[in-house]
Parts: C-alpha cells; structure tokens; sequence
C-alpha cells in the first residue's frame, strides 16, 4: 500500500490498482453521507479529480493517485457512504484504476513515511 | 479577514477535555463537534437532549424608564412588535438597514423582573454583535441606552428531554411557556431561562454569569440524558428547522419579506411601518417580492453547496442556494436559497448546478423536519 499527501491510498495488483482515502482522511472529514464516483471507462490523471466525498460539513475532493482507466468503481458506497468511515483502506475502496505507467508510484509514500507526514 | 487574535468562551477549557475539534468560528475558538460526530450529534439532540455553548454570541440589555419607551425606542430599530410583549415574552427580530436589507437577525425580551420594568433582554449572532451594538446604540434616542452583556455566557439545552433534564434543578421551568422565560435557580446558580433555540426542538437558551457556565455546563452534561453538541450539528439541526444562518440565508441584501420572515413582523408594523428599512418591506408586501427564500430538495443523494446555481428546466438561472447540506433526520440532501417568486411553490421542479453538472430538485416546503416546539 502506498499513500499520497492528499491522504489517498492505492494498492497494486498486477497492472491494477485500488484507490481509496485514508482512515486519517476519513477521520478528519467526519461522517461520509455522499460519495460521486467516475464512471467506468474514464481516464483519470496523476494528481486529478477522480472522485468526491461529501460529509454532512462539506464536500472534498479525492485526487487520483496515477494516470489510467477506471475499471471498476465501489458500488456499495451508492446506498452505504458511511462504509468509508468503517472501513476507509478495505472495505471503503473507491475506484479499481488501470496503470497506465507504474514507475508514477515511485515517488508515492509507504506507510511509515505516511504516518510521519500525517503526524508532523 | 481581522488579524485579531481568538477570542475563548468560560468553556473553551472544557470542550478541549472532551476532545472537541476546535475551529475558528465568529472570532472565537468553537468546537465544532466531539468526538462521536456530526451525525450522532445531531441524533441525540432530536432524541434525547444537546448541550450546546452558544457563549459567543452577543447578549445585551436596552434599558429605558419604562416599558412603553424601551418599547418605542427598539420598535424604530426593528420590524417586530415590541410594544405588544408580555412581561417574559421574547420575538424572534431583525436589524435593517436604511434600504430594508437585514443587518442581523436576534431575539428580544422584555423583562419580567420587578424594578427592570425598562429593560430589554438582546441576543444576536456573534459575528455581528461589534456592528449590531453600534448600530443599535446610534439609533436609540436620549434616556435609553444599550448596555453590553460582556460578563455573560449562553448555554443551550436542546431536544425532547430538555425540559425533564433541567427540571430536576429547577422544576418550574415546566412552567415556561416557548418564546417566554423566566428566573430560575439551578443548582443555586441564578440564570435567566428562556424557551426557544435554533434545533426546532423543544429546549431552553439559558443565560448565566460567566463565572457560573463551567459549573452549570458540568451540571448539565452529567446527566447520562445529555450530550455536548458542536457548531456542525448546530448547522444541520437549524437547517432541518428551516431556520436562517445570518450571512448565508439572510444577509444585507436580502429583506425580510423576501426572506419569509414576514410573520415575524407584527401586524400593526406591516401597516404603521415607522421602523429603519420599513419602505422596502412595505413596498414588498405590497407588491410581493421579486424572489423568496425557500427549501428545496435534491432529488438525488448529493447534497448541494450554499452557493450553488438553481436554474429552471430550461437551464436558466432562477436562484442561488444559500444553505445547503445533508439531513440526518430528513434522510437525505436538504438546501435552501432564492429563486425568482414565480417558482418559489412547493414541487417546482428545478435545477441545481453540482459539479458543473445539472441535478434535478424540487422546492419544499419548511420546516424539513417538523418542529417540535412546546406550545
């Protein structure tokens, strides 16, 4: 699992990954009361608007953390946005993306480097 | 923005111990929820009973010889009937300008206390309290005068078990009929008590000394009935009551007529006016307004943003939304704003621009939650 500083994170499975936001993104937004995800097939961008997550506060964007093609996207959150703040990096998933170039993960924090910017 | 530094309420220190996360609000530091969250915030102040610290807004007292003065001197300053309070009666008012838009909105009380006879009890929102207090103070004429309430806190206990709550200390609050108050002891701390919020519950704004709100607050919340609410439930408690959040659904540009707060000017007003602002609101009662304020209900799950387009079917721009969020009681996205008087009918279908995006959404009538004020 790798982290963004937008407070995504994305897990890699062959030249698939999983994207989702953070339990320290999660917590800071409160309860989630709406999600609005891409549709399947479109294009997203390294550091682009890919998704948003509405509280009752607010709404926020989520980035995506590489470029690719949506294969797949988290129906259960349609009917159950709370499942984010259950279950924010498993259950809560928000979009399966085809990589388009892995080396875009390179510079992508692992845990321990995440939990220390999220610290500090 | 001011580069004024914070200011705290006499229960800062205890919203920090209960983990509160603390925002800038109105200039002070406020918690804007606890650690259970919004939602259950919410939940509990519509089934059980909210604490909530409402000491940052501004409590003042206009004081006259008399009744009939203080009366007249506040009725030139605001659309409502003054002269016509009972002793303890609070009403629910606005401050307008010279053209009839709203320079705040507050609650007015006339006091029922025996050598007070003169006096005005004022409550207003914390961001404008500077500007209200000058404004108010300009215009009252010689021999009344406004007197800031700087010493004292405002605590409110919100929900449908307010009343049993705060009747264990003081069992006489059952008496207190919605939108009076009365002089209560509570635990022997002396507080002025008045039925009315900002959640459409039933429940209590209870006024005390500053060196009494930590006491009270503890009080309170030890009651396994009670828990403390954050400014973030606050929001979408009112906005389920269809109450207005000054400067988003009422604000300088916009008249009470426009607003729908038009029974909150009294009847013998609509016709004498003779208040700061009364042209406009006369000639907008006369001649119905060009827009109004109303609910309105997506009709998907994405709430929609106080600054949102409406527009109508064709795509034309009708209105703006000025609050809007998720309902946890309504279950679902609920807003309100402007549109031009000729959709504002309940189950006009029209649109919002979420995203870049049109939504379809229908007006509602409000409140979106019935209130469930004590009468």
């Amino acid at each position: 699992m790798k982290y963004t500083k937008d407070h995504e994170w994305i897990k890699v499975e062959g030249d698939t990954a999983t994207i989702g936001i953070t339990n320290h993104a999660q917590e800071q937004l409160g309860d989630v009361v709406f999600v609005e995800l891409p549709a399947i097939g479109k294009k997203v961008v390294k550091g682009g608007e890919a998704a948003v997550v509405e509280s009752v506060k607010a709404a926020s964007e989520v980035y995506a953390p590489v470029t690719g093609e949506v294969v797949a996207v988290n129906k259960e959150l349609e009917g159950d946005p709370a499942l984010v703040n259950r279950g924010a990096e498993t259950d809560g998933w928000f979009m399966k993306v085809r990589l388009k170039d892995k080396s875009e993960l390179d510079d992508l924090m692992d845990k321990a480097a995440y939990d220390k910017f999220v610290a500090a | 923005m001011s580069e004024a530094p914070l200011l705290r309420t006499p229960l800062y220190d205890l919203h920090v111990s209960l983990d509160a996360r603390i925002v800038p609000f109105a200039g002070y530091e406020m918690p804007v929820q606890y650690p259970t969250g919004i939602l259950t915030e919410h939940n509990w102040t519509r089934a059980s009973a909210g604490l909530f610290d409402v000491s940052h807004m501004g409590q003042c007292f206009i004081v006259g010889p008399d009744f009939a003065t203080a009366a007249a001197a506040m009725e030139r300053i605001v659309p409502a009937d003054i002269a016509g309070l009972a002793p303890g009666q609070q009403r629910y008012s606005q401050l307008l300008g010279g053209e009839g838009g709203i320079l705040d909105d507050l609650m007015i009380t006339r006091s029922a206390y025996k050598g007070y006879e003169g006096w005005l009890y004022v409550v207003l929102n914390a961001s404008r309290k500077d500007h209200d207090f000058a404004h108010i103070a300009k215009h009252l004429p010689e021999g009344v005068a406004l007197r800031r309430g700087d010493g004292m806190a405002l605590i409110a206990l919100q929900g449908p078990k307010a009343e049993a709550v705060l009747a264990k200390y003081a069992s006489e609050v059952r008496d207190i009929e919605f939108m009076h108050y009365g002089a209560v002891s509570i635990d022997g701390i002396q507080a002025h008590v008045s039925r009315s919020g900002y959640t459409g519950e039933d429940g209590f704004e209870i006024s005390i000394d500053n060196k009494d709100a930590s006491r009270l607050w503890q009080l309170l919340l030890a009651d396994p009935l009670v828990k403390p609410i954050g400014l973030g439930a606050r929001d979408s408690l009112r906005l389920e009551a269809g109450l207005c959040l000054y400067g988003h659904d009422i604000d300088e540009t916009t008249s009470p007529v426009e607003a729908g707060l038009v029974w909150s000017i009294g009847k013998r007003r609509r016709t004498e006016g003779g208040f700061i602002g009364s042209a406009r609101v006369l000639r907008e009662l006369a001649e119905g307004p060009g827009r109004k304020r109303v609910g309105i209900r997506p009709e998907g799950r994405a709430p929609a943003r106080d600054g949102t387009i409406v527009t109508d079917a064709g795509g034309h721009r009708i209105g703006v939304i000025t609050s809007g969020g998720f309902g946890p009681t309504a279950n679902g996205p609920i807003a309100m704003g402007y549109v031009e008087a000729a959709f504002a009918a309940p189950g006009t279908a029209v649109q919002l621009i979420v995203r870049d995006k049109p939504m379809p959404a229908r007006v509602a009538a409000m409140p979106f939650v019935p209130h469930h004020y004590k009468r």
